[in-house]
């Protein structure tokens, strides 16, 4: 069964609708990657996903509805949304950064496991724990996002464009940590990148949105060489 | 209270210096109040003073009326004022969430008047003693006559300000209520119930000013609108010390109580200054420099 599934989601800001009908469902344990030019509403997916925006349709996660919840019960389910901007606190430290990730959860063993993993993935941070977020590059702010949301222990991490704004050579380590991350935790990651290219390497499976609808959906490896999306995405 | 040492000046300058910082005590405590409600929610709330007078009223009753002993009613006083700032926020300010500042504004006026009125319907207009907890003379020092009624001010202000800064800076709740304020959304995508900790927020708010409203009493007289005096100048003091800094508050608070203090003692007729010169330092720190003493733009990296 699907750990994620929207059926037909509606959802728009005011008069203005951004999603007519989509339906993604992502496995668990996989990396699903939802690609799309600018407006195609891919971010209105994740937000409607976490509450962010009021929809209609169906959005089930671990097989309970969670349509239009509040984005804070959401979260309290395991569904980690790295935000549009990357959600940085940025006048609290690295390290309340990180606390902040593990706000909800009460296992203060398991919370430091998690922290000393996410050390061991960025190991960076270990030297610059007392350090106001907002000084960081825009990679370390990516990744202090990312290690923020491993602080939830989530089922489901959301990226929401990881790769903006930032360097080729960093946005590639980036991709790798997700990669990484998921295949040692079983994390399942459902991705929103303009970058085609990286996403559908890092992806089992991804849709194209165009104007709030999904034109295309399927293996990640057979949507890579399908020509539209050669064409309007890989640039080739 | 301060006995005025005649002869030498040096003596009499920082025997008004130490009288200063004990009304700055208190205007500090409000001021930071007033400080914690405009992070979380950017509007000030003019109704703090006259919430602080109503915890007042709550502990003179439970004094006078109820004979609980003091530190008793101290607790209780700042207990139930937490309590009544959480269901203020829930009840009065929690449906114009999101509402434009103006209204809140209103909102925080109209707050004023009904917890005015309300406390004249129960208590009357007539002013009432409130005995202090602090035995009366006083501390030679140096050549200096220090009350224990200041140092008391001071102490327990300090102590307050103290408690305050451990819990928003060591403790989880506390840290959530500072993500909360700052990064509402964010805060809420890790599962942060931020109503509940903007709620939080006024109950603090509301605990700290009456901390300073149960200190200042017994040194002017209770009535409904004891507190208004205090509120200006904590206002002027959270304006100078940087309308979002917690330590700006506290520093501006401590600033214009020795400025008062001293206004009313070198100056001719200064007393009757003491409103004016308030409003004079508000102007001139929006004039030279808005943010305050301790504010500061946000620091961005993109």
């Amino acid at each position: 069964m699907a750990l994620l599934e929207l059926t037909e989601v509606h959802a728009g800001y005011g008069a203005i609708k951004a999603l007519h009908g989509v339906s993604v469902s992502v496995e668990p344990g996989s990396i699903v990657a939802i690609l799309g030019a600018n407006g195609a509403g891919k971010t209105t997916t994740l937000r409607s996903i976490s509450g962010m925006v009021k929809s209609a349709g169906r959005i089930s996660f671990d097989g309970k509805e969670i349509t239009n919840h509040k984005p804070e019960d959401i979260a309290r389910l395991g569904i980690a949304h790295v935000p549009e901007g990357r959600g940085t606190l940025a006048q609290l430290t690295v390290w309340e950064n990180l606390q902040m990730g593990a706000y909800v959860r009460r296992d203060r063993q398991r919370v430091k496991q998690d922290y000393e993993r996410v050390m061991d993935y960025f190991p960076w941070m270990r030297r610059r724990r007392d350090q106001v977020a907002a000084l960081l590059s825009g990679g370390e702010q990516q990744m202090l996002a990312i290690g923020r949301a491993l602080m939830m222990a989530p089922r489901l991490l959301l990226l929401d464009e990881p790769s903006l704004g930032l360097a080729p050579i960093v946005i590639r380590e980036i991709f790798e940590i997700v990669q990484t991350i998921s295949k040692e935790q079983d994390l399942t990651v459902l991705i929103v990148e303009q970058n085609a290219n990286l996403a559908l390497r890092a992806a089992q499976r991804a849709y194209v949105l165009e104007v709030g609808r999904v034109v295309l959906e399927g293996a990640a490896a057979e949507l890579a060489r399908h020509e539209s999306v050669r064409k309007s995405y890989l640039g080739q | 209270m301060i006995e005025l040492v005649a002869g030498n000046p040096v003596q009499a300058f920082v025997q008004q210096v130490v009288s200063g910082l004990a009304s700055g005590a208190v205007y500090a405590s409000l001021a930071l109040s007033l400080v914690l409600i405009y992070r979380a929610m950017d509007v000030a709330n003019f109704a703090q003073g006259e919430m602080a007078m109503f915890s007042t009223f709550i502990a003179y009753a439970l004094i006078t009326t109820f004979h609980f002993p003091y530190l008793l009613a101290f607790a209780l006083t700042i207990a139930i004022s937490f309590g009544g700032g959480v269901l203020v926020e829930r009840t009065v300010i929690r449906p114009f969430e999101g509402s434009s500042v103006l209204t809140l504004v209103i909102i925080t006026l109209a707050l004023f008047s009904i917890v005015n009125g309300t406390a004249g319907l129960i208590w009357g207009y007539v002013f009432k003693t409130f005995d202090s907890p602090f035995p009366f003379g006083s501390v030679h020092f140096q050549g200096l006559y220090i009350g224990y009624q200041d140092l008391g001010i001071i102490g327990v202000t300090l102590v307050v300000l103290a408690l305050v800064f451990v819990f928003f800076r060591y403790t989880k709740l506390g840290l959530a209520m500072r993500a909360a304020s700052l990064y509402p959304e964010a805060s809420r995508l890790l599962g942060v119930r931020t109503g509940w900790m903007l709620a939080f927020g006024w109950g603090i708010s509301a605990a700290v000013g009456a901390v300073s409203g149960m200190m200042i009493a017994p040194v002017v007289f209770l009535d409904p609108g004891f507190m208004q005096p205090v509120l200006l100048f904590a206002f002027v003091a959270a304006v100078l010390g940087g309308i979002e800094s917690p330590l700006g508050a506290v520093v501006g608070g401590v600033l214009v109580g020795v400025l008062l203090a001293l206004l009313g003692t070198y100056v001719p007729g200064g007393q009757n200054l003491r409103i004016a010169m308030g409003l004079v330092v508000i102007v001139a720190v929006l004039l030279i420099k808005p943010a305050g003493l301790f504010g500061r733009s946000e620091v961005r990296r993109v």
